[in-house]
C-alpha cells in the first residue's frame, strides 16, 4: 500500500493554495512536513488524507486515486489529525476513540466486542487507556491531542496524518507526543512547526514554500543554513551530533549568520 | 494495518460492551417515554371542556382499532375520537419532528442554538399564511397550510441559495438562515401592517403562535407518516451525525460522505418542519430545547438520542396542548405560549439538575 501526490494543485475558489506537489510516502516511514505559515502544509495534508479532491493532478492510495477508492474505505487506510478539533458535547475519551470505528460499521456489522478491543488497544498505545472513562472536557490539551491520535489509530490505518499535532503542547508534552507518534507500528506524515523536532524525529522532510514543494530529503539534506534563511528567513546554525543528527542554532535578528556551514545540498534531490 | 502494539499500561475493559454500555438504562428510559406517550395522549383524550373518564377514552379506542364493541355515548366517542385523538397524534408527531430536527441541525451545524427555524422555515411559512389569509393569494383556492407550506419551501430555498456561495460551511448556513428569516419576517410584518384588519391581524398573530384547534385525521394522516419516515432517515444516518462530534473534517476523515450527509438531513429537517408548521404554525421553543433535555438523558450518541428526542418532544407538545385547553377557563391559548411558559422553567431545572450531577 502506498501513498502518492502526483502534481497536485489545489485551489480555494480562485486562489491557488498548493501547485504541482509531487510526493511518494514510503511505507514506515516518518515523513514531516515543514514550511512557513501559509505555505499550503495543512491543504497538502488534507489532500493527501482524501479530505479534499486535488483540483489538479492525482492523489493515490496504492496506485488506485482516491476518488474512487470512496471515503469510507480511505477512512480504512488513512488516519488523520486535524490540527484543532474540539467539541462542546459531553463525551467519554472512550466514546471520543470509538468514533475512529466509523468506517468499519453498518446497520449488518454493528459494534462488536472486537471493536471494544481496539478502543482499548489504541487508547493503551497512546497511554490514555487509565483515562478511558473520563469525560472529553475534564483533559488537558496535551491528552486531548492524545486521544485524537487514538482516534485515529481505532481507524486501523496504514498512515497516520498528523497537522501541527504538537501545537498549544509545553515541551515536555510536545517530545513525549512525537516520541509516541514515532514509535508507533504505522507510517507518519505531519507537519510540523519546530525544525528541531523535525531535525529529531523525521527520517525524511519535505519543505514546502509558497505552495510548493520544493525540497525532500533527510533531515540533513533539507535542514541547511541556507534553506532556512531562503525559506523561513532566519540565520541559524546547523550542527550535526556523532549520531549524525541535526540541530538548529537560530540567531536573534533577521541576518544571514556569518558561519554557514556548508554541510547540505542548497535544493536536494527528490 | 497497524498491528497489535506492545501494552504499555493495563486499560480497564469497558464495564460492559461500548453497545450494550447502560444500553439498558437509556432503552428503559425511551420505552418510558413511550409508555408515557400513550399515557399522555389518552389524557389528552380525556381532558378538556367536558372531562371524559379514561376508561370510555381506551374503550372508543378499542371499539376504533378492533370493533370491541363497547357501549360509548355517541357524543362523548366523536369528542374523543374525531376531536381529540386526531388532535393529541397531531402534536405527537408535530413535537417529535421539531425535537428530531432540532438535535439533527445541532449534531451537523455544531450549534447548540440551532433550531428547525434556523433555516428561514417558520419566517417563510408566515409569510406564506398571511399572504392566503390577508392578501388572498390563490383567491380561496389554496388554504392557509399550502400557503404556509410553499411560503416554507420558497424561504428555505432562499436560504439554500444563498448559503451555497457563501462557502456551505455551518457558519454559512446559520447566516443566511439568520438573514433569510429577517426578510421573510420583515415581509409578514409588511403585508399585516399594510393590508390586514384587527381582527387579521389578531388571527394571525394567533396561528403564528401555534393552533392545534382545527387539526382532524387527514392533518393525521399526513403528519404521522413524515414524522415516522423522518425519524427513520434520521436514524439510519445516527453514526454519521456522531462522526460530527469533532467537526467536518473529523467527520470526513472517518469516512463519512459530509455533503450527501448535509444536503440528506438538512433537506429532510426541512421537509419535516415545513409539514408541521404548515399543518399547526409555528411553535417554539421544542426543536431548539427538547434535543438539550434529551441529552442529560441519554447522552449524545446519535442512535439513542435521536429517538428519545422524538419521544420527549411528542410527549412534551401533547401535554403542553391539554394544558392549553384547560389553563384557562372556556378559552385556548396558543400552544407556543405554553411551550415556553412551561418548558423554559422546567429546562432550566433539568439545566441545574444535570450540572449536579456532573
Amino acid at each position: 500500500m502506498s501513498l502518492e501526490l502526483r502534481n497536485v494543485g489545489w485551489n480555494a475558489g480562485f486562489k491557488k493554495i498548493i501547485s504541482d506537489v509531487s510526493l511518494h510516502v514510503t511505507r514506515g516511514e516518518f515523513l514531516g512536513v515543514i514550511g512557513p505559515n501559509g505555505s499550503g502544509k495543512t491543504s497538502m495534508m488534507s489532500v493527501l488524507g482524501g479530505i479534499r479532491a486535488p483540483s489538479t493532478g492525482q492523489a493515490l492510495l496504492g496506485d488506485q486515486p482516491m476518488k474512487k477508492i470512496g471515503r469510507r474505505n480511505l477512512a480504512r487506510h488513512i488516519g488523520f489529525v486535524e490540527q484543532q478539533a474540539d467539541t462542546i458535547d459531553r463525551i467519554t475519551v472512550r466514546d471520543a476513540v470509538a468514533l475512529g470505528r466509523t468506517p468499519y460499521l453498518s446497520l449488518l456489522t454493528p459494534w462488536s466486542g472486537h471493536d471494544d478491543a481496539i478502543v482499548c488497544e489504541a487508547l493503551a498505545s497512546v497511554e490514555m487507556g487509565p483515562f478511558a472513562d473520563r469525560m472529553w472536557h475534564t483533559l488537558s490539551g496535551g491528552e486531548k491531542q492524545r486521544v485524537h491520535i487514538a482516534r485515529a489509530l481505532a481507524q486501523q490505518p496504514d498512515f497516520l496524518l498528523l497537522d501541527e499535532p504538537t501545537n498549544h503542547l509545553d515541551i515536555h508534552h510536545q517530545l513525549g507526543l512525537l516520541e509516541l507518534v514515532r514509535a508507533l507500528p504505522v507510517t507518519v506524515v505531519a507537519a510540523l512547526h519546530d525544525l528541531n523536532h523535525a531535525a529529531m524525529f523525521c527520517d525524511r522532510i519535505a519543505m514546502m514554500n509558497g505552495g510548493k514543494l520544493i525540497a525532500l530529503g533527510t533531515p540533513e539534506q533539507i535542514l541547511t543554513s541556507q534553506n532556512l534563511h531562503d525559506v523561513f528567513g532566519v540565520a541559524a546554525d546547523i550542527e550535526i551530533d556523532d549520531q549524525g543528527r541535526c540541530h538548529i542554532r537560530y540567531h536573534a535578528g533577521n541576518q544571514k549568520s556569518s558561519a554557514i556551514k556548508k554541510t547540505g545540498l542548497r535544493n536536494p534531490v527528490f | 494495518m497497524f498491528e497489535t502494539t506492545p501494552v504499555q499500561q493495563p486499560v480497564q475493559p469497558p464495564r460492559q460492551s461500548l453497545a450494550g454500555r447502560a444500553y439498558l438504562a437509556r432503552a428503559g428510559v425511551s420505552l418510558g417515554a413511550l409508555v408515557l406517550l400513550v399515557g399522555v395522549i389518552a389524557m389528552a383524550a380525556a381532558k378538556g371542556e367536558t372531562h371524559i373518564p379514561l376508561g370510555t377514552v381506551f374503550q372508543t379506542i378499542a371499539n376504533h382499532l378492533w370493533q370491541a364493541g363497547y357501549d360509548v355515548d355517541p357524543i362523548d366517542a366523536g369528542i374523543i375520537w374525531n376531536y381529540r385523538i386526531s388532535r393529541a397524534m397531531v402534536a405527537a408527531a408535530c413535537g417529535a419532528s421539531l425535537a428530531l430536527s432540532g438535535a439533527v441541525l445541532q449534531a451537523l451545524l455544531r450549534n447548540s442554538l440551532a433550531d428547525p427555524y434556523l433555516l428561514g422555515i417558520s419566517a417563510g411559512a408566515s409569510t406564506g399564511a398571511v399572504s392566503v389569509a390577508i392578501l388572498g393569494f390563490g383567491a380561496g383556492m389554496v388554504s392557509l397550510s399550502l400557503g404556509a407550506f410553499v411560503g416554507a419551501l420558497v424561504a428555505f430555498g432562499f436560504v439554500a441559495l444563498l448559503a451555497i456561495p457563501a462557502g456551505r460551511g455551518a457558519g454559512a448556513i446559520i447566516l443566511a438562515g439568520v438573514a433569510g428569516s429577517q426578510l421573510f419576517n420583515a415581509l409578514t410584518s409588511f403585508i399585516v401592517t399594510k393590508a390586514a384588519t384587527a381582527d387579521e391581524a389578531r388571527g394571525v398573530m394567533f396561528w403564528l403562535l401555534g393552533n392545534l384547534s382545527g387539526v382532524r385525521w387527514p392533518d393525521v394522516y399526513l403528519a404521522l407518516p413524515v414524522a415516522v419516515i423522518g425519524l427513520l432517515v434520521c436514524l439510519w444516518y445516527s453514526r454519521a451525525l456522531d462522526a460530527f462530534t469533532f467537526g467536518v473534517e473529523s467527520a470526513a476523515s472517518l469516512g463519512v460522505p459530509v455533503r450527501r450527509v448535509y444536503v440528506v438531513l438538512i433537506a429532510i429537517a426541512a421537509s419535516m418542519t415545513a409539514v408541521m408548521v404548515s399543518i399547526v404554525g409555528s411553535i417554539g421553543f421544542v426543536g431548539l430545547v427538547i434535543p438539550h433535555a434529551a441529552r442529560f438523558f441519554v447522552g449524545t450518541r446519535h442512535g439513542f438520542l435521536l429517538p428519545a428526542s422524538a419521544l420527549i418532544g411528542a410527549v412534551f407538545l401533547v401535554a403542553a396542548d391539554i394544558v392549553s385547553r384547560i389553563i384557562l377557563d372556556g378559552q385556548v391559548l396558543p400552544i407556543g405560549v405554553i411551550t415556553a411558559l412551561i418548558g423554559a422553567p422546567a429546562f432550566a431545572i433539568i439545566l441545574c439538575h444535570g450540572r449536579v450531577l456532573r
